[in-house]
Parts: C-alpha cells; structure tokens; sequence
C-alpha cells in the first residue's frame, strides 16, 4: 500500500481515440493522448488504482497510479564506438599521426 | 457563457483565454484581415534594449563569452580552398543559468508576469525554454508549470526531453507530460484557464525580443575581440524566434550588413503529428519540422500574432543532416574542449561549411550552444536511435534518411550546409498569408513585402500569377504596383 502524502506519477487518458482530429496521422489517431503527472497522494492507495493527487502548483489531479516516489533513469546510453572513430579522424587530420604522443 | 471543457467548446473560447493569460489585446495591431502592425506590437508590448540587459543581468542570463573555436578553424582550413576558412566563433548560450539562449526569452517573460501581478507562469515546450521559464520562475517566486510532449503512446520517452522535464523539476515547475499530438495546445488551454496563470509564450514580443541582447552583444564582442564585425551570423532555426530576436539585435548595434543565415536539421519526410515517427528523429528542435511551418506560417503559433518572424531578416537557409551534428558536437568535444548538447551545435555544423565559402580574414559566429547531459548527450541520442533500429554509419551524409538512418561524414569535405531554396519559402508564405484572400490593398502589399523582406514587385508578381486582385487607396484596381 502506498500511503497518503506520497509523491506518486498518475498517468491518464485526456482524448480517447474518437474525440481526437481526423486530421492527425492515422497511427496517431488510433491512440488516446495520454498525460502524465506527479503530485502528492490524498489518499492511502494500491498501484493501479485510480487516484487523486495534489500537484506541485497545487492543483488536483486524478489519474492510475503507476509509481511511487518516481525517479529519473535516462542515462548516457550504451556505449557509441563511432564516437572514437570520429576523435581518431578529427585529431589526425588537424595534428597528423602523432596525436597521441 | 459555458465554461466546458470539451474539446471544442475549450478551442472556442482560445482568443479569450489568451487575452486574459498575456495581457495583450492583439486587436489593436490589426491593420486589415492580412497585415498588422508587427513594429507597433514590438515596441508597445516589449521593454527597451536597456530594460532588457538589466533585467538579464540582474537573472542570470546575458554577457556569456564569445570563444574562437582555434582548431575548428584549422580543420575547416584543411578542406577550404588557399586562402579560405573564415575565424570561427561561438557564443556559448550554455552558461546562462538554465543551461541555454532560452533564459533570454524566459527572463523578460517571468519579469513581465510579476510585474502584471500573475501568480505564476506556463509554457507549452518540449525544448530547453522549459528549463528556462522554470528556472526564471524560480527566481521572482512564480509557481510554474510547463507542459511538454515527451512519450509515445506505448510511454516511451524521447530521452532529451525526460531530461528536460528532469530540469524543469530541478527549478520547482510542475511538468505535464504528453503523448504525441497538436492536441497538446488542449491542454496547454486548458490550464491556462483553470490556473489563470500567465502564458510565458515563446512567441510574444517578450519571449523574442528578450534575444534581441544577443544580437547585440555578438557585436560587441566581436568588435572587442578581433576589432570588426562579423559577416554571418549562424543561428539554428526551428521556431524562428532565435533568428527573429537576435538579426534584430544585430540591427539595432551596427548597420554593416552583417549575413544572418538560419540552420535547421533536415528531418525531411517524418512527421511531426505522428506516434511512429516521435522516436525515429535524434532531434527534438532545431530542426526542419518546426523550421519549415513555422517561417511559411509565422502565426500558427500559440499567440494570434507571433513577435517571431525570420522571414523578415534572413538571407539563406540552410540544412544539415543528424550525422553532421553529432559529427560536429563530437569534434566539439574533443578539438576544443567544449562538451555542449547537439541540437545547439546544428548551427556550429553548418559554420564549418560555410566558412569555407568566406576568406581566412572574414569572421563567422556560430550565435548559441546549450547545455548537455544525461538523455540529451550525443552518446545517449546515438544509443537511442540505434535500440530503435536506425542505423548508423559512416558516408555521405547527404544520403541519409531521417528515420532510416544516420550518416556521420566519412571525411571533413562532405560536411555541407545545404541551402533550402528560399524564394520559394516566401512564396509558400505568401500562399499561406494569402489563402482566404481575393483582394489585396496596398497596404497589405507593403506589408507582404516587408514580411518576407522582397521588393514590391515580387509581391504584385505573385499577386498577378495567382489572379488575385489588388485595389488602390480609392478601390482602384492596380495591376502592377510601383
């Protein structure tokens, strides 16, 4: 159980499919905008509940609770040979072939 | 009056909602249903040149270095004709707090809702002018709320804006995060009018002219570093608030005529509405994508008239492809010692071509650079396109498919700014400013031609070829304007 006063992320459904413009792509349009948002929980919750939660701003919001105490994960990526490839280039065109003595 | 906020019933009320949230009555700089008056609204809705530096120094934002990239001039050198290679220069945007330029246009923004009393500020953006509402927000005590679209509708993020969410978090903002559509201006209006908060539009006469600063101190650097003035500025274009603020700014410091040249990333032939395509591209701005429509289009923005509108100072377009970024972003690193984000280098890619049109003794400025990190790395870019199937190679970038792949130049001599045919983005523009109109008043003609910075004559010309009738002060008909 997530108690109430968590920060929590909610996620939820702002336009289902048929209310969004026809004008959209069609892979767009066969999807719902979705949103999410963070905010303190009001209430002792389960994850997959639909919940109620204050915002930083102080507004309410509802939404399923999809995480708790939600953290950030994007990082550097996996590891890019080509970059090497472009230093090796680079130096030895502006320095010749001694760059790394 | 109905206050639902359904969709429709939300959109009908747009022009409403916006009056209340900027404190601008658009209506009087209307001139006619074609032309308004863009100078009037400059000067009556913004601050002087002098309010403005004041206002940035006192926030963070202003009087960062202007650094001779040495050895990228050496290398473009090395590919250049005897003689040519121009001292290439770039003012490094990354050190305003915040992290970019966009601390500019956030400045003058957040000065201006505290001073109308607004409780707080919101901004619709995916890009670094999150961060920097948020972080300007910051600094006057402005609740703030930024609303971005980050993920696609299986909840996968585009890395450089989970970071840049991760930095409006950093400043305090609330973040609203979207999947992929328009409809993220719904949104946007939506809270508007439930928040009554002020809208920190990058498109107001505050969130362009708060660049105008820049224009001017690439001058003024320039002159204190090397004695003279530049002769091209490179600015990345996507909204064409960057071009628009900063040509001013050099207008205002000097009358030599200096070459103001926009560069964007060809993202040629990916949608920017659609789901699939959302994580196919390695830029999330600065690229063609927002370049194009928005110079064709100036007032598809979300004010009714934008204070952005490049097609008024810009004397070449320019494109570069991802690879030539990346490319560029990397040597960055490593031949000067200056690690910065990639979407700001777009316009560094295409300085390394383009001073190889100009002599050794000519200088170019590449106008701004932007902060890099976690998400927003070339590293973390690459990494991502390539879990996402898009292959990456060495070549000629000039065979590259956004989507498909990302060619990093195989040699220095096939890095090129290609130029975008810009007679014909005046004409799409015309076509778009013109599209509901039979008449055209010789006001509207002195309008339409100061709007894409052409004579007259090209106007009526293209007036003449699509039939479309001109009437003189008295309701005269004129078939050829003088």
């Amino acid at each position: 159980m997530t108690q109430k006063g968590t920060w929590v992320l909610v996620k939820r459904v702002v336009l289902q499919p048929e209310e969004r413009p026809l004008t959209l792509p069609k892979d767009t349009l066969n999807t719902p905008l979705l949103m999410w948002v963070k905010g303190h929980l009001l209430k002792d919750s389960e994850i997959g509940d639909q919940v109620q939660i204050r915002t930083l701003t102080g507004r309410l919001e509802q939404g399923e609770l999809i995480e708790v105490n939600p953290t950030y994960h994007h990082d550097f990526g996996d590891y890019v040979p080509e970059l090497q490839v472009i230093d090796t280039l680079v130096k030895f065109e502006l320095f010749g072939g001694d760059s790394d003595e | 009056m109905s206050n639902s906020s359904n969709y429709q019933d939300l959109l009908a009320r747009k022009n409403e909602i916006m009056k209340k949230s900027i404190g601008i009555d658009y209506s009087l700089f209307e001139l006619s249903p074609i032309a308004f008056d863009y100078e009037k609204m400059m000067k009556e809705t913004g601050y002087s040149l002098s309010e403005m530096r004041q206002i940035q120094l006192e926030h963070g934002v202003g009087k960062t270095p202007l650094k001779e990239l040495k050895n990228i001039t050496s290398l473009a050198r090395k590919v250049a004709k005897p003689g040519y290679g121009a001292r290439i220069f770039m003012k490094d945007e990354a050190l305003n707090d915040s992290g970019s330029f966009k601390a500019r246009r956030a400045s003058i923004a957040c000065y201006h809702a505290k001073k109308l009393g607004y409780k707080g500020v919101i901004a619709a953006t995916s890009g670094n002018y999150g961060a920097a509402v948020a972080s300007q927000a910051a600094k006057y005590g402005l609740r703030c709320i930024i609303v971005q679209e980050c993920y696609d509708s299986k909840g996968i993020g585009q890395p450089e804006i989970v970071e840049k969410a991760r930095a409006c978090e950093a400043y305090g903002a609330e973040v609203i995060q979207l999947s992929v559509g328009p409809e993220l201006f719904y949104v946007f209006l939506k809270l508007l009018e439930e928040t009554g908060y002020f809208n920190a539009s990058l498109y107001t006469s505050f969130g362009v002219s708060g660049i105008e600063t820049l224009g001017v101190e690439l001058i003024e650097d320039s002159l204190r570093l090397t004695g003279k003035v530049p002769d091209m500025v490179v600015i990345t274009n996507a909204g064409g608030g960057n071009l628009t603020g900063t040509a001013r700014g050099i207008l205002q410091a000097t009358n030599y005529p200096v070459q103001i040249v926009g560069a964007s990333v060809n993202l040629k032939g990916l949608h920017m509405a659609s789901d699939t395509d959302f994580n196919r591209k390695s830029f999330t701005t600065g690229h063609t994508g927002f370049g194009i429509p928005f110079i064709t289009n100036p007032d598809r923005s979300d004010v009714p008239r934008s204070g952005a509108r490049p097609l008024r100072y810009i004397d070449r377009y320019v494109t570069v492809n991802q690879g030539e970024v990346f490319f560029m972003t990397e040597t960055l690193s490593v031949l000067e010692g200056i690690e910065r984000g990639p979407a700001g280098n777009t316009s560094l890619a295409a300085a390394f071509s383009l001073a190889q049109e100009l002599k050794q003794d000519q200088i170019i400025i590449v106008q701004e650079t932007e902060y890099t990190g976690a998400g927003k790395h070339h590293q973390a870019q690459l990494s991502f396109a390539r879990r996402n199937g898009i292959e990456i190679f060495f070549g000629n970038p000039e065979e590259e498919i956004p989507g498909k792949n990302i060619i990093l130049p195989s040699s220095l001599d096939c890095i090129k700014a290609r130029d975008l045919n810009l007679i014909e983005i005046k004409e799409s523009y015309l076509s778009n400013a013109l599209k509901t109109a039979t008449v055209v008043s010789e006001l509207d003609l002195h309008y339409l031609s100061n709007e894409i910075n052409e004579p007259i004559e090209f106007i009526s010309n293209y007036l003449q070829s699509k039939k479309i009738k001109l009437e003189g002060k008295n309701g005269n008909q004129i078939h050829k304007a003088r």
